[in-house]
């Protein structure tokens, strides 16, 4: 047991938790949450490859950028909406186990029985050009070249696809400050309307406030998230 | 000029066909003018080649190229020599005169235009047939014919017996056609060549067997075009086409083509016994069973187109025989083409002047009120049946002796039908002419116009003194030679018995005819007790109960059996398919049932699936 | 330390990745699976990388995380979309495209 070794076996079981625990959460959040831990311990594991830029990137750009938008559309979406984890499609969750299962005992005792691996270690790759940051780059300028410009080609089209997408048009004029003021006097809502969560137990943007009586409230709710209410949803899964 | 022959009635035709009602005025006018100029080319060819040796009597024109296949070349080339130029003066002779009696007989059609465009059609038609210089151009001017005599026969179309008589008349011919195609095919695959000169020099290098076979094809084609048994059946059925349609193209040419294509191609009878042996067996089959049926006719046109029959059964007999037989063959050829001809015109003026009534126990004692026509169709009939010294003389009677001496059956096939052809003929002359009148009630017979009348009187001459002419005058033996090749007999004298015999067998057969219709009264209602040989010629000797037996029902039978097949068999295999594919088909939709999940879970099979046969080959 | 073991994680995470991606009904859920299992494959590349001894199983990584990258944006947007018209974020609600 090296310490390589020691690392390797925390880790990765670490990474098998967290995959498992993003898969049997019933909450996206948790599942979100989870994922971020397995990401976590993969970059570890890069470190023990020999790959600190690797293990850079995927805590900057993983766990960092990419969970942390999955978290915001998480907000959007409604942070409380859990998933009902009955199976509607017949048979689906029977074959996927099966197919999985078959699927990865193939794979395993293919990698275990079949390739045997001869372990080269990068310190001679990573010491060429002074580290391994400069080794990726000299590769990343040179021979990747031409694929480095067309990622940029790819995210900048992303970008504008995610714009368009995002994207909705004003059907109406935007209303000045005068007839938002006329509006607010002249209806029977005067005062601002509650924020959503408050009183209530979670503070989620999808969780509607309670009014004094112990109601809930829709009006305290965004308008994606109104009629949709706690009530509804546990009705949608008694009857699916 | 050997284009303009062609090319004249061909421009008459496009002319009367293309401008419509406005020819109407002039339009047979136009069409007498096209033909009657292509007969003064005829002549001016004819005159021409006179002048020179008989060596360079034969005139080539190449107009172009007509196919270029690889080794299969076509030129479109007309040849001019002296069998061709005999037919063209037939042709256009015969034909003019047909043209300027049909402005009389047509005179009261409202389409006579359209006829005179298919006759001038037909002119053309049978003109390139006889001009061309090579067997694939002739079966052009073979099916222009064949579409020029349908047009005509079924030309009263409005009248059902035409209409099915044309298309008759087209089917068979059909048959014919197939033979000279496959003779063609043959040709060319044997020869190398289809020009009639090619396969005259190379005939001699071709096996026995192609030649055989070659000369078979050009015999069921014969048959076809002149009606020769077994394929006789379509000429008694085309008289329902207009009289001089009868004259022309079912008497005086297109059924002769026949006997024209079996001299042309003499260079491959020549090398094969057995076709020629064929050759004459039908030759003599045909001219006993056509005077057969013309015996007991009593439709004027129908005993005439049994007749015509038999005597094409003569000319194809004497093309049969081989060189000694080639020249008398067309001897015959043009003398028939006369003398029928007349005799048709004679029947179509009688007819015309009879209400249209083709019945000849409708007639009788016709001489004395039409006068011309009895005398050209009198001419006529001692012309056919071979009184001395008129035209069918001359030319039956070479034709007799040179079967005699060949073959003595052969040759009593040849004097047997001289006396059935005197025997009906004779028949035909009483019942029309002579004996008393047995007219229907509303029938005054009355003398044609006169545009009928100088046709026939033309023609009468003719078969008057054209056997003659042509024997003597004209030497018709050594005119033929270069072409045909001619051989006397060697036992020339041997035969002096022979003539004087046939004349007695026409004499027999005149006296029994007259004895039998001409000295007794004609019941007016053909009498239906009749002895089984009657019923058999009335009945065309029952040629299209033959067919209908032997090849009409059975082939309606296999067409019903390749329908069920068809449609039980083929669609219900092809239907069923479909059905089995649409069914798979409704059933495999359901996969695509628009979760996402589902089709990610296929791919998780899939890829299961690969790693599993990535793992069995142990890559 | 044999390489075999990192592959061999690498083939578990892309499996419980593939499961959940089948399993899972929210989209969210499920674009998290797929990122799974992209990280799965970056794992063999690194893997690839340090047994062959040169940096190109590294370097293909790092243009998997570009590409999961874009990929997130523009599919996290459709989801926001989807969401607005439909309410909801099952991918099973989003089933009309079918026989």
């Amino acid at each position: 047991m090296n310490g390589e070794s020691v690392v390797f076996w925390i880790t990765a079981i670490f990474a098998v938790v967290g995959a498992l625990g993003m898969v049997l959460s019933r909450k996206a959040v948790h599942s979100a949450l989870w994922v971020a831990f397995a990401m976590v311990n993969l970059a570890v594991l890069y470190f023990t490859l020999q790959a600190p830029f690797l293990a850079t990137t995927q805590i900057v750009v993983y766990t960092g950028a990419v969970m942390m938008l999955f978290l915001f559309v998480l907000m959007i979406v409604g942070v409380d909406s859990s998933d009902s984890l009955l199976e509607t499609l017949k048979g689906q969750r029977l074959l996927a186990t099966l197919f999985g299962l078959a699927f990865g005992a193939l794979l395993l005792s293919g990698v275990a029985s079949t390739i045997a691996l001869r372990d080269n270690g990068l310190d001679v790759a990573n010491g060429d050009y002074g580290g391994n940051i400069q080794g990726i780059a000299h590769l990343v300028f040179n021979r990747y070249l031409l694929a480095f410009e067309v990622t940029s080609a790819l995210l900048i089209t992303a970008v504008i696809g995610a714009m368009v997408l995002a994207h909705r048009e004003r059907w109406a004029p935007r209303k000045t400050q005068a007839e938002l003021s006329r509006e607010r006097t002249f209806t029977s809502q005067v005062t601002p309307l509650p924020n959503p969560g408050v009183l209530a137990r979670h503070n989620a943007v999808d969780t509607p406030a309670l009014l004094p009586d112990g109601t809930p409230s829709q009006a305290s709710l965004p308008k994606q998230f109104r009629e949709t209410s706690h009530e509804d949803e546990a009705a949608k899964e008694v009857t699916s | 000029m050997t284009a303009a022959l062609i090319g004249l009635p061909l421009f008459g035709a496009t002319v009367l066909l293309l401008g419509g009602r406005r020819t109407n005025a002039w339009g047979h006018y136009f069409a007498v003018a096209m033909s009657a100029s292509s007969f003064f080319v005829g002549v001016a060819t004819f005159m021409s080649m006179l002048g020179r040796s008989a060596e360079d009597r034969t005139i080539e024109t190449h107009l172009f190229d007509w196919i270029a296949v690889g080794s299969f070349q076509v030129p479109f080339g007309l040849q001019i020599d002296q069998l061709s130029i005999a037919f063209v003066l037939l042709i256009t002779g015969v034909g003019t005169l047909i043209h300027i009696y049909s402005i009389g007989y047509m005179a009261h059609d409202e389409n006579r235009r359209k006829f005179f465009a298919y006759l001038n059609l037909f002119v053309a038609a049978m003109l390139l047939l006889v001009l061309a210089n090579n067997y694939f151009l002739l079966y052009v001017g073979w099916e222009g014919v064949g579409l020029a005599s349908y047009l005509l026969i079924s030309f009263w179309q409005h009248k059902p017996s035409a209409a099915v008589a044309g298309k008759k008349a087209f089917v068979v011919n059909r048959v014919g056609d197939v033979g000279l195609s496959l003779a063609v095919m043959l040709m060319f695959v044997t020869f190398g060549t289809v020009t009639f000169s090619g396969v005259s020099a190379a005939a001699g290098n071709g096996d026995a067997t192609s030649l055989k076979l070659i000369g078979f094809a050009l015999l069921l084609a014969a048959c076809g075009k002149s009606a020769q048994f077994p394929l006789q059946s379509w000429l008694l059925d085309a008289m329902e086409g207009p009289t001089p349609v009868s004259a022309l193209i079912h008497a005086a040419t297109m059924v002769t083509a026949g006997v024209y294509l079996i001299v042309r191609a003499h260079a491959i009878f020549d090398l094969s016994e057995t076709a020629r042996t064929a050759v004459v067996v039908i030759g003599a089959i045909t001219l006993l069973l056509g005077a057969f049926i013309g015996t007991a006719k009593d439709d004027i046109k129908k005993g005439l187109a049994g007749s015509t029959m038999s005597q094409i059964g003569y000319m194809i007999l004497a093309a049969g025989l081989g060189p000694v037989g080639y020249v008398f063959a067309i001897f015959h050829l043009l003398t028939h083409g006369m003398f029928k001809a007349g005799l048709f015109l004679g029947a179509g003026s009688v007819m015309h002047g009879v209400n249209d009534d083709v019945n000849m126990r409708h007639y009788g004692a016709l001489r004395g009120a039409m006068k011309i026509t009895y005398v050209t169709f009198g001419l006529g009939f001692l012309a056919i049946i071979g009184i001395p010294p008129f035209a069918g003389f001359w030319s039956k009677d070479e034709i007799i002796k040179v079967a005699f001496e060949q073959n003595t059956l052969v040759g009593l096939c040849t004097l047997v039908g001289a006396g059935v052809t005197a025997f009906y003929m004779t028949r035909m002359m009483t019942m029309t002419f002579f004996g008393e009148a047995r007219w229907e009630k509303d029938v005054h017979p009355h003398e044609s116009p006169s545009t009928m009348t100088i046709p026939m009187i033309i023609l009468a001459v003719g078969s008057a003194f054209g056997g003659l002419l042509l024997l003597f005058v004209g030497d018709i033996e050594a005119w033929l030679e270069p072409v045909t090749g001619f051989a006397t007999s060697t036992e020339a004298g041997g035969m002096a018995w022979l003539m004087p015999t046939t004349l007695l067998v026409i004499a027999a057969g005149v006296a029994y005819a007259w004895n039998t219709y001409g000295r007794r009264p004609v019941p007016v209602v053909a009498p239906a007790e009749v002895s089984l040989l009657t019923r058999a010629a009335r009945n065309d000797a029952y040629g299209d109960a033959i067919n209908e037996a032997i090849f009409m029902r059975p082939g309606l039978h296999l067409t019903r059996a390749l329908v069920w097949f068809d449609t039980k068999g083929i669609d219900g295999f092809i239907g069923g398919f479909a059905a089995l594919i649409g069914g798979l088909s409704a059933r495999g939709r359901k996969l695509q049932n628009g979760y996402a999940r589902s089709y990610a879970l296929t791919m998780l099979g899939g890829a299961a699936l690969i790693a599993f046969v990535l793992y069995l080959v142990r890559l | 330390m044999n390489p075999n073991n990192y592959l061999i994680l690498a083939g578990i995470l892309f499996t419980i990745g593939a499961f959940g991606v089948v399993v899972r009904r929210n989209a969210i859920i499920v674009f998290m699976s797929v990122e799974m299992m992209l990280n799965a494959a970056n794992l063999a590349f690194a893997t690839a990388a340090r047994t062959t001894g040169t940096l190109d199983g590294q370097v293909a990584a790092f243009f998997v995380m570009v590409v999961a990258a874009a990929e997130v944006v523009v599919g996290l947007a459709i989801i926001v979309t989807i969401f607005r018209t439909r309410r909801s974020a099952s991918i099973d609600e989003a089933n009309l495209l079918k026989y």
